[in-house]
């Protein structure tokens, strides 16, 4: 018997829901260090219905996911498989990476790109137990002066901007709050 | 999935039964067979299009046939059974009734289902085949060539 205890159902209207999470994150990106919430959803533990949203939003057959640490598990395959089709891959052929911060490092892994080919990177989105416009500073392109934003740390990111035109783009998720920090951002000490 | 092969040839099936049911037949049948159990959609019925493919007798090289219009959903029953549908057209109703055929027939009402709504559609698939196939037969002709020269 086929029983998928886990499988539970993705945004309640497909259409609007994802357009509406398409431009949370547009605008999250945009404004890094903007906090912005996205329609509330309830994807399978240890999913965060922000990081289920994104997923949900941003992947499809053609985006290899690396789950990594605790989002690794059977349930969060078998809703990703089931809404998606997006394929499993290893860190190094991966278009989106999903899981905690402790368990993504070290972003060497992730591809960063070419400079010929810049979008041939890998967008992380990273689940965060906390996300409060306060702590390291952001400055760059979409902040007007400087942005705060609680990262998990930033020698990782100040190195991920020196790569630039490489690099790779971080969505934070933290319940139905998603941030996000591109490669164009310059990420200083809180 | 972790289905044993004996449980897909199954329900591969019913779900052929399911789907080649004309229109509002399935949903007749449930309606008639038992009260329609709660459930949540895990995909509701939405309209896509599907390549068709066949093959030069039936063995050849496969090519593109053409695009058909077909209509899937997928629900979750309260004790967890999911039931899938895909049907051809545009037929939100029936992708229901036939994703929640597929679903108990997961549950212990199985058995009273089998006998209410799949014999029912399996004898009456039967019958629109025997009525195709006696107005072909009647359109049948038999050449033969006329012996010529001495008997």
């Amino acid at each position: 018997m086929t029983r998928h205890d886990g499988l539970q159902p993705g945004f309640s209207d497909p259409a609007v829901d994802a357009a509406q999470a398409f431009r949370a994150i547009m605008r999250a990106m945009a404004r890094p260090g903007t906090i912005e919430t996205v329609s509330h959803m309830a994807p399978p533990a240890p999913l965060s219905a922000a990081a289920g949203a994104v997923l949900l939003t941003l992947c499809d057959a053609e985006t290899p996911l690396c789950l990594a640490g605790a989002a690794d598990c059977e349930a969060v395959r078998t809703w990703i498989t089931f809404h998606t089709g997006a394929p499993f891959r290893e860190a190094a052929q991966c278009s989106f990476a999903l899981g905690p911060w402790a368990a993504l490092t070290p972003l060497s892994a992730y591809p960063v790109g070419t400079s010929d080919y810049p979008d041939r990177s890998a967008t992380l989105i990273v689940e965060t137990p906390d996300l409060a416009p306060h702590g390291a500073v952001l400055r760059g392109p979409g902040i007007e002066e400087e942005a705060h934003l609680s990262l998990p740390e930033t020698a990782a990111f100040r190195h991920n901007a020196a790569q630039f035109p490489r690099g790779l783009d971080c969505i934070f998720t933290c319940g139905d709050r998603v941030a996000a920090l591109p490669r164009t951002t310059r990420v200083e000490g809180a | 999935m972790k289905d044993t092969p004996d449980f897909d040839a199954d329900r591969r099936a019913w779900m052929g039964l399911i789907a080649c049911a004309p229109a509002g037949r399935v949903a007749a049948l449930l309606d008639g067979a038992t009260a329609r159990p709660a459930f949540v959609w895990l995909r509701a019925p939405e309209f896509g299009s599907a390549m068709v493919q066949g093959r030069t007798g039936a063995s050849g090289a496969p090519f593109n046939l053409g695009e058909m219009t077909v209509t899937r959903c997928a629900l979750r029953l309260t004790g967890g059974e999911v039931g899938h549908a895909y049907l051809q057209g545009r037929r939100r109703a029936d992708a229901e009734a036939a994703a929640l055929v597929d679903a108990l027939m997961q549950t212990g009402a199985a058995g009273d289902l089998r006998a209410h709504i799949l014999d029912s559609l399996a004898a009456e698939a039967e019958a629109r085949r025997e009525t195709r196939a006696g107005k072909a037969a009647a359109t049948k002709v038999d050449f033969f060539t006329m012996m010529r020269g001495e008997a």
